[in-house]
């Protein structure tokens, strides 16, 4: 009798996870295994980078040994960049995880007298992959034969029987090629290569370069087809999916101070949600600053972490000015619980901003990030361009559970509705402060605007900045309306004086 | 079976012609092919009618020394390379292009 056939699983193509952070989210697990995946751009895109990051992570973290097959670099030039990412390509290769084979096309020396075939760049891959057992490769840039030989026929021809060479051999391959006009490379290499392409470019907007990166075909596999920024830093390349994570974070009921008194008393006396996001919005001079102090102070007391971004004041600065509010950051800053980060938002662009906080964030591991202000980055790009990285930035610290407070220079008293980024939806509490212009001084104003999932003051209340914090006056209810300042303690001592009258009387 | 063919021909008559040079030849070829034997029999012809008594040619099969090739830095078979005199040149292709081998191993005002 026939066994009844066994339902199969349906298999879906394998895939070699490349361990650079979010480009195997934007493949959806890697690039192609034993197959070639072409990585095109112009000069400068960093596509050596992408392609040698792919093969040492390969060895370093996925147990396969890879190969570098360099045409224009020699292995010296070749160890000195991979250095650059943070590994010794000299103990790799000495451990038999990495290999590098430099081959020189030099046209000068060369000469054709009749037919040939490539023979001999096969056996020396050949060998190279066999003694060790060589799972991934790359080939950068393979271009450089068409520099070096002008038969043609003969080339294209050897090409395509080393790409089914390699695939019959297993090896996932990445080659490198310069983008061509209207082409995805000068020489056609994707003709050959017809499984994944990668295209990287750099995008100038307002001075600033964006480096980014296209899935443009991946055979047999969804991918985003997105472009997204990419970073080149010292650990490697780091891809930025744009797509958010979505509302699914985890919400928790725990409540944490906010630092002051008084900005507590105005949320129900309890302060803000862990893990929920905080806009402080005003004018300049309205202790915007001085708010995401408070919240930094109590965090570290509590011996939280705390990230500060400071895009206006540098470290010293920061600390120096709110030792006038009575909050001493420094000691906090020698014990590792604070680290401020402080750059210039023109330094990189809008993305590049992005990547490089969300990996300071993961690399610190903070429970309170504070941006200071967002508004520095309307200059970097439009509307949407800032919005859509606003999203991501809370959509990621929301995933973490990090609590986030921002602060955003409001240009007028008068624009408190008008976001300035467009960020309000993102936000769950929104503290307004003001400054209140009445017989000829201003003064402070504080004022809950929303706060989900707490009740809250409605109230407008006048608070000092002084050497004892930040402090709420009193509110003066009464027959006058809402009084600050001078008026309130004139209204006040008027007051008194009819009170006192009517007592007598 | 051995694949490695090894011609070399150096003359007490070398002294005699000093102020010529010696020619060292190192032919990498890929398998006994036809192609292989071309180029071989190619070259032979050429040593033979130029540089009688002057040369020293070799003939290496990359199957055989992969890390040869290497340190040569051969990509196409055959691969003719002219270690000395200098220029170092590589002439690569069976040979059968004589003029081109010729002028690629500066014999062309010999001939």
């Amino acid at each position: 009798m026939a066994k009844a056939p066994k339902p199969r699983r349906i298999q879906t193509l394998s895939k070699a996870p490349t361990g650079i952070a979010g480009l195997d989210a934007v493949t959806q697990g890697g690039l192609p295994r034993g197959r070639p995946t072409l990585v095109s751009g112009r000069a400068g895109c960093g596509k050596t980078v992408l392609g040698l990051e792919f093969v040492v992570r390969g060895a370093v973290e996925f147990e396969e040994p890879g190969l570098i097959v360099s045409f224009e670099e020699s292995a010296e030039e070749l160890t000195a960049n991979v250095r650059s990412l943070g590994f010794d390509l000299d103990d790799l290769c000495a451990r038999k995880k990495l290999a590098v084979e430099f081959v020189s096309v030099e046209r000068h020396e060369i000469e054709e007298t009749g037919d040939y075939n490539l023979d001999g760049l096969f056996v020396r891959l050949g060998h190279a992959i066999d003694s060790l057992g060589a799972k991934r490769m790359l080939l950068d840039t393979i271009e450089a034969l068409f520099a070096g030989l002008t038969n043609l026929g003969i080339l294209r021809a050897e090409l395509r029987r080393l790409f089914r060479w390699l695939k019959s051999k297993g090896v996932t391959v990445v080659l490198t090629g310069e983008q061509g006009e209207g082409a995805f490379t000068r020489q056609g290499l994707e003709e050959y290569v017809s499984d994944c392409v990668i295209s990287l470019d750099v995008k100038l907007a307002h001075h600033v370069a964006t480096r980014t990166l296209r899935v443009v075909k991946y055979r047999g596999s969804s991918h985003s087809p997105d472009e997204y920024p990419f970073l080149i830093t010292d650990r490697g390349v780091t891809v930025m999916p744009i797509t958010s994570l979505g509302l699914a974070h985890e919400a928790s009921s725990e409540r944490i101070s906010s630092g002051s008194a008084a900005v507590d008393e105005l949320l129900g006396g309890k302060g803000f949600f862990r893990g929920s996001t905080v806009l402080v919005s005003g004018a300049a001079g309205t202790g915007k600053t001085s708010a995401a102090a408070y919240l930094a102070n109590s965090a570290c007391k509590r011996g939280e972490k705390c990230m500060y971004f400071a895009f206006e004041e540098s470290p010293q600065q920061l600390i120096r000015n709110m030792r006038s509010i009575g909050i001493d950051l420094a000691p906090f800053v020698k014990k590792g619980l604070l680290r401020v980060e402080a750059t210039r938002p023109s330094l990189f662009g809008l993305e590049s901003h992005l990547a490089a906080s969300l990996n300071a964030v993961n690399e610190f591991d903070p429970a309170v990030v504070i941006v200071d202000p967002i508004t520095d980055f309307v200059s970097l790009g439009s509307t949407y361009e800032v919005r859509s990285m606003m999203t991501r930035l809370v959509d990621h610290l929301k995933s973490r559970g990090i609590t986030a407070l921002m602060t955003s220079l409001d240009s007028t008293n008068a624009s408190k509705s008008e976001e300035e980024v467009g960020v309000s939806s993102l936000i769950d509490t929104w503290i307004v402060a003001e400054l209140v212009e009445v017989a000829g001084e201003r003064n402070r104003a504080i004022s809950v605007l929303k706060s989900r999932g707490m009740p809250h003051s409605n109230q407008i209340r006048e608070f000092l900045l002084g050497p004892r914090g930040l402090e709420l006056v009193p509110v003066y209810r009464g027959p006058g309306g809402f009084l600050s300042g001078s008026a309130r303690r004139a209204q006040q001592t008027a007051d008194d004086a009819t009170s006192s009258t009517g007592n007598g009387s | 079976m051995n694949r490695e063919a090894r011609v070399r021909k150096t003359k007490a008559s070398a002294g005699r012609k000093a102020r010529k040079e010696l020619y060292v030849l190192r032919l990498y070829v890929a398998g006994l092919t036809t192609r292989s034997r071309t180029a071989i029999s190619n070259i032979t012809s050429i040593c033979e009618e130029h540089l009688q008594g002057r040369y020293d040619l070799e003939v290496i099969d990359v199957f055989q020394r992969p890390i040869l090739a290497r340190e040569e830095q051969i990509i196409a078979t055959p691969t003719l390379v002219k270690k000395l005199p200098a220029p170092l040149r590589r002439l690569i292709g069976d040979l059968s292009e004589r003029q081109k081998v010729l002028i690629g191993l500066d014999l062309r005002r010999l001939g």
